[in-house]
């Protein structure tokens, strides 16, 4: 990778990295409303995938969306725009949190009936394959999604018609409060795909670079033999959404992972094995301040939709 | 005009749309080598091959969902529920995906699906394979549904919701698929959400669609021989609903009975009733009957199912009660 291309990778991160404290400090001011999962913890999947995957490859996943936003390559501004409901928002404010997507940046949204979006995502892979693209489609799912029937069904029907899509699966070790081993008959996610005949691979999710490599590799399988499957081991640093009174796990746990923290890592490396320079990345972290502080301002000085927009885009009336 | 079945009207409808449009295609249970449980998809597999008519595993969630997920890309699937009861099983892809994708992400793009799903009672088949919930679906904004009741109708609406770009829930009657009726030789369309008067008639207004539109073409018949002479105005669409013909009818026979097969609480009749009292209280002469299936699961032993469900004598003599 080009250094300009780490730099973008770290400048990335620490946005949504930055952006999700932002939004849990206007989350407490009241300014957004429903549910806020943060990503927070996480980075190194999202970003490490997304900067694996060509522009014609599609990316769908949950409602732990906003990081996946942003290494789609959306603005925080617009994140930020949605998350207060303005009609500058990804959906025009109709979806909040768990409901970005755009699709000119072939980011599939944000899902938020959990595993639901599996068979959408066999569903973009099965168009491509009928087109004749050679596009590839991620899907993205938390280690909680794996014990519902819909992963069974999509995984299964995505071997049978050899379907171009890229499992990843995010184990972040919670299903919201539950811990795998309580709600899993096996620990090891991968042998889930395993029964399909499915080849799998596992990554440290906390390892950027790594995660990216281990995704090329994936996604060239994937467009030559069909559907594989990926685990990336992580971390929630934060509770399941705002309000999670973290009961289910202890806080010397927590911490113990907080000290592996993806971004620091990152630093770390791209001062120790590419010649960064601390205050470069200092530089970078202080940019990433003024881009959240201007994507605040555009936020809260967009305009809430208009009261005629509650019946927009409900149907089309049109044929083709 | 040509006069063919039911099962002739719909797989023509699909075999013209699949021979215009290459996006057109076909997933579900036995839709292809089996050439359809109900045989409507015959002759498809050999004719478009496995890739534009695909079996699917038993999975409805996953063909309701993939399906919708080709959609979202720009394919126009038609997803074939073996029975409408098996839609319970693809309810959340149904009311939560197919229902709602295009307006939650502010219009990004559209799910252009047709699911088509085959209900109704009648086959002694048990309480689990003879439902006709068509009101179920017809409650969630962002979905059309649409069940026709004679074969012109159901070759031109299926044509159109092929071609729309919104999802259409196309509800066929399993009792139906023998129905005769004249379908015009040259390409047509039928508008969704477009009520249509099936039957001219000044006494009376009876409320129909789908099975119940025959069960009601029998009963003014009945009628017509003891000089009563029924309005019938088909539905044809559940959502949106095209209440006008039904008020303009009201205005002038000033009296209505509403037929359904599904159950009467929360129905279809429910629906249409509290509309006729929002719209056309001033022009009833007596109280709305609904006929409904009896509120039970319907039995297997044969009279006890004909019992429960809605027959013409139920219409004639509500069609009475009302005069």
């Amino acid at each position: 990778m080009k250094k300009t291309e780490l730099l973008k990778l770290y400048h990335e991160m620490v946005l949504v990295r930055q952006l999700e404290e932002k939004a849990a400090e206007l989350y407490q001011k009241g300014k957004i409303g429903g549910f806020l999962h943060l990503y927070i913890g996480q980075e190194a999947v999202g970003s490490g995938v997304l900067a694996a995957r060509r522009p014609e490859d599609r990316v769908i996943t949950a409602y732990r969306d906003h990081g996946i936003a942003i290494a789609s390559g959306m603005e925080a501004k617009v994140v930020m725009a949605e998350l207060l409901g303005k009609v500058t928002g990804s959906s025009k404010g109709k979806g909040g949190s768990m409901h970005m997507a755009d699709v000119d940046l072939n980011f599939w949204g944000g899902h938020a009936i959990v595993g639901a979006h599996l068979p959408l995502a066999a569903g973009l892979a099965l168009a491509d394959q009928y087109s004749g693209n050679e596009a590839a489609t991620i899907c993205m799912f938390g280690d909680g999604a794996t014990n519902i029937g819909y992963f069974h069904e999509a995984l299964n029907l995505s071997m049978v018609w050899k379907l171009p899509v890229l499992w990843l699966c995010e184990n972040n070790q919670y299903g919201m409060g539950t811990a795998i081993d309580r709600a899993s008959a096996v620990s090891d996610i991968r042998q889930k795909a395993e029964g399909y005949g499915m080849p799998s691979a596992c990554v440290n999710g906390m390892d950027v670079l790594a995660v990216r490599e281990a995704t090329m590799d994936a996604l060239e399988y994937v467009r030559k033999e069909g559907p594989m499957f990926l685990e990336a081991m992580t971390y929630r640093f934060m509770g399941h959404s705002m309000g999670d009174p973290e009961r289910y796990r202890e806080k010397e746990e927590v911490q113990k992972y907080r000290e592996d923290d993806p971004i620091g890592i990152f630093r770390k490396r791209l001062i120790e094995d590419f010649n960064f320079k601390e205050t470069a990345l200092d530089k970078e972290d202080e940019k990433v301040a003024e881009e959240i502080q201007e994507a605040v301002q555009f936020a809260e000085s967009s305009p809430d939709p208009a009261p005629e927009a509650l019946f927009e885009d409900l149907y089309t009336n049109e044929l083709e | 005009m040509a006069v063919i079945t039911m099962r002739e009207a719909i797989s023509q409808a699909l075999w013209e749309e699949m021979e215009r449009d290459e996006r057109v295609f076909i997933m579900g249970e036995e839709v292809g080598v089996w050439g359809g449980t109900y045989a409507v998809t015959k002759g498809f597999y050999d004719h478009f091959g496995p890739k534009r008519v695909r079996d699917t595993p038993i999975a409805e969630m996953v063909i309701v969902g993939a399906a919708n997920g080709a959609a979202m890309a720009g394919l126009k699937p038609v997803a074939e529920l073996m029975t409408i009861n098996f839609a319970f099983v693809a309810m959340d892809q149904i009311v939560n995906h197919s229902a709602k994708l295009h307006n939650m992400f502010g219009g990004q793009f559209t799910v252009p699906i047709v699911i088509r799903a085959v209900g109704g009672g009648g086959r002694q088949l048990g309480s689990t394979h003879s439902q006709t919930p068509d009101a179920i679906f017809a409650h969630f904004p962002g979905l059309k549904v649409v069940a026709p009741g004679t074969p012109g109708d159901a070759k031109g609406l299926l044509k159109t919701a092929i071609r729309s770009k919104d999802p259409v829930m196309f509800i066929e009657h399993a009792t139906l698929y023998q129905q005769r009726g004249e379908v015009p030789d040259e390409e047509y369309l039928e508008p969704i959400g477009v009520s249509k008067v099936q039957r001219n008639g000044s006494d009376v207004t009876i409320v129909t669609y789908s099975k119940m539109l025959q069960t009601s073409m029998k009963a003014a018949e009945q009628l017509a021989g003891e000089g009563i002479e029924a309005e019938i105005v088909d539905l044809r669409s559940l959502r949106p609903l095209d209440m006008d013909p039904v008020i303009a009818s009201v205005k002038r026979t000033n009296r209505a009975v509403i037929a359904e097969e599904g159950w009467r609480s929360y129905g279809v009749g429910s629906e249409v009733a509290a509309r006729l009292q929002e719209d056309a209280f001033d022009y009833l002469d007596a109280p709305i009957k609904r006929v409904a299936q009896a509120e039970v699961p319907l039995p297997y032993n044969r009279e006890l199912e004909q019992m429960a469900l809605p027959q013409v004598d139920d219409v004639v003599q509500a069609v009475k009660e009302v005069l």
